[in-house]
């Protein structure tokens, strides 16, 4: 068990970051992420989603506070876990859950499911369903950002479990090497699958304390905390268009929900998830906006529209046709066909 | 006319590609100032300096990622992987994130990238550095395959290769290395996807690929000079895309076809082109097609039984000779 004090984290998240005429924009940001998987998980138990999903419900704050600071142009890698890092980068809603649903709207008109949303036109560069595997890919792209001087950054997200793979290791070693702008964020929500990752890992911070063997240091930020991640992924940005590159960041947070659709999480102690659901990212930020002067009705509102939003999401995918069964042997190929031979 | 090794025509058609076109880079482990293990990218760190000639650890997964993510936004990466075999290292990223990209986004993303290989056996490196791989790299939807066997292919189809938009695997032939010709000057670029008749005869066809093509003609000539058989030899340089129609003519026109082919036997190229040709020519063919192979076994290390292991010219001929003779 590791409860939030075990780790150096507050009971609650500090929000003493600067994000000075963001607070709304981070809220409306994360209110939309946590209703969108919530909705998500409803569609699954009701068989309207079908595969398996992996929810990012608890970690929204990461997701949030780094799209929010992020330049348009600057691109995200993420995981299977990565609806909310879509969403975050402001690809829409519909086209989202149209995917998820396996409709002819979906992102990649469901060719893809929900561990490879990508949308290349908002810098969403895809969602990675192997462990580790895109942590060499944002390094190209880093590479090809510097090498092009694009003024790109490129931000990778991955779990705590992706440590102990060896794409991890030959990836930042590789970016060290080269110095690309490239910002590695370990979502480090405790549990890798369904095992906590300290029963598994010879080391307590998945990332920190690697960070010394590629020559790096890492900042450890509560992921739970919008305002410092917002701050810290400013900064991270900042340093890393200026030429300073690669900068590790380990996120400490907490999933939620299961692994994955199927998997109910009760492999976590009751006291440990209740210590975590105390420090809700989400609630915790939407009281701390209310003591410093914002009011409930505001965020209620704002709540209420995201919830429209969802509900039109969700309705557009529904009513929206299935692919066209044509698409199966289209777009192996640049030429857009799938033709092998003469 | 200017005559090169086949290990400098790899320098020249990378030369060629990187003068043309800025995007064009190189990684690979060795490859910069060493100028690679095989010597094939000699000079091209003084012509196009750090930022185009990169060295890389000892790191596949990251050399073949790189190169992806490299693609994915805006450059035009050639990765080389110093034996074939180590593709398994990389595996992940050549079979899931290279060749499904494009299709899993349905078509956001466009992975122009060249790997290249030093494929193949014959020069005693054991079974971890010999082994022929066409047949993993052809299987894999996403990935194109060529495999030139001689100097003047190595520049218009790794040329080719540069200039596709899509993945494109460059299995070059590890002991054709030293094997020299005359290529012709000025820019040569080929087709993917188009085989290339080496030899022409009525009574049978055999289809060959890198090192087996040298091979094959050498057999053509024997049987030729010593009894009297006539073979086409196709070389058929693409496995992806492949020429179906001019395998396809060939076998129409002889009636009997034989592949020479070094990657072990099980799902070897030859299997996939035979039942092209059994379901789309039967009625052409005059006898049962012959697969001339590796045994299915991983490649031994001394000479003798190396050699036993690869098709060799005597066991092409003695083949042929047989199974012609019933």
């Amino acid at each position: 068990m590791l409860l939030p004090t075990d780790l150096g984290l507050p009971s609650r998240p500090a929000f003493k970051g600067e994000i000075n005429g963001h607070e709304l924009a981070l809220f409306e940001l994360m209110v939309r992420l946590r209703l969108f998987e919530r909705r998500a998980y409803d569609l699954f138990l009701q068989g309207l989603v079908k595969g398996t999903s992996h929810l990012s419900l608890g970690q929204e704050a990461v997701a949030a506070g780094f799209a929010r600071a992020m330049e348009p142009t600057d691109l995200t890698f993420a995981t299977y876990r990565g609806h909310a890092h879509t969403l975050a980068r402001g690809v829409p809603m519909s086209a989202v859950m149209g995917e998820l649903m396996g409709r002819a709207t979906g992102l990649m008109a469901g060719k893809g499911g929900s561990m490879h949303l990508t949308s290349v036109e908002h810098g969403m560069m895809g969602s990675y369903a192997i462990v580790g595997a895109h942590l060499p890919v944002a390094v190209g792209a880093a590479w090809a950002a510097r090498s092009r001087g694009t003024k790109q950054v490129v931000v990778c997200f991955f779990g705590d479990g992706t440590t102990n793979i060896g794409a991890f290791h030959e990836a930042l070693s590789l970016a060290s090497v080269w110095r690309v702008p490239v910002v590695f964020v370990c979502e480090n929500n405790l549990y890798m699958e369904y095992t906590a990752i300290s029963a598994v890992t010879p080391v307590r911070h998945p990332l920190a304390d690697r960070a010394s063997a590629y020559g790096l240091s890492a900042t450890m930020v509560d992921g739970n905390d919008v305002a410092e991640v917002f701050d810290v992924a400013r900064r991270s940005l900042a340093e890393c268009r200026e030429g300073g590159g690669p900068v590790l960041i380990e996120a400490l947070t907490y999933r939620q929900s299961g692994h994955s659709r199927t998997d109910p999480g009760t492999y976590r102690p009751k006291e440990e998830v209740e210590a975590w659901l105390a420090r809700d990212p989400l609630a915790c930020y939407a009281d701390y906006l209310v003591s410093s002067g914002f009011s409930r009705a505001e965020l209620d509102e704002i709540e209420a529209k995201a919830t429209a939003e969802v509900d039109g999401a969700v309705e557009a995918a529904r009513s929206a046709p299935p692919p066209e069964i044509s698409l199966v042997e289209t777009n192996l190929w640049a030429d857009g066909s799938a033709s092998w031979r003469s | 006319m200017a005559i090169l090794s086949y290990r400098e025509a790899v320098a020249r058609a990378l030369a060629q590609e990187m003068s043309r076109d800025p995007k064009v880079v190189l990684i690979g482990e060795d490859v910069a100032a060493a100028g690679g293990v095989f010597k094939a990218t000699a000079g091209l760190l003084d012509q196009f300096g750090s930022s185009r000639v990169l060295d890389t650890p000892i790191a596949e997964q990251a050399i073949i990622g790189a190169a992806l993510g490299a693609a994915m936004n805006g450059l035009r990466p050639v990765a080389e992987i110093m034996f074939a075999d180590f593709f398994a290292v990389c595996w992940d990223q050549i079979a899931n994130q290279v060749a499904k990209t494009r299709y899993m986004t349905n078509g956001q993303i466009s992975v122009p990238l060249v790997i290249r290989t030093a494929n193949g056996g014959g020069v005693r490196f054991g079974a971890q550095h010999s082994q022929s791989v066409e047949n993993w790299v052809m299987m894999i939807p996403g990935l194109k395959v060529v495999a030139p066997s001689t100097p003047r292919d190595v520049v218009g189809l790794t040329a080719a290769a540069i200039r596709d938009p899509d993945p494109v695997v460059v299995l070059e032939h590890k002991a054709l290395y030293a094997v020299r010709e005359e290529v012709p000057e000025g820019e040569l670029v080929d087709e993917l996807g188009k085989a290339v008749v080496r030899r022409e005869g009525e009574d049978a066809t055999v289809l060959s690929l890198g090192a087996m093509v040298p091979r094959s003609l050498a057999a053509a000539d024997r049987l030729a000079r010593e009894r009297g058989i006539e073979l086409t030899v196709v070389d058929v340089r693409s496995l992806v895309p492949l020429d179906v129609t001019t395998l396809l003519d060939s076998v129409r026109a002889t009636g009997r076809l034989f592949t020479v082919e070094e990657n072990p036997r099980l799902c070897g190229w030859g299997a996939e082109i035979l039942s092209i040709v059994v379901e789309e020519a039967w009625d052409d063919l005059k006898a049962a097609p012959i697969r001339i192979t590796t045994p299915h076994v991983p490649l031994p290390a001394a000479d003798v039984l190396e050699d036993a292991a690869l098709p060799s010219v005597e066991r092409i001929v003695d083949t042929v000779e047989k199974h012609l003779a019933s």
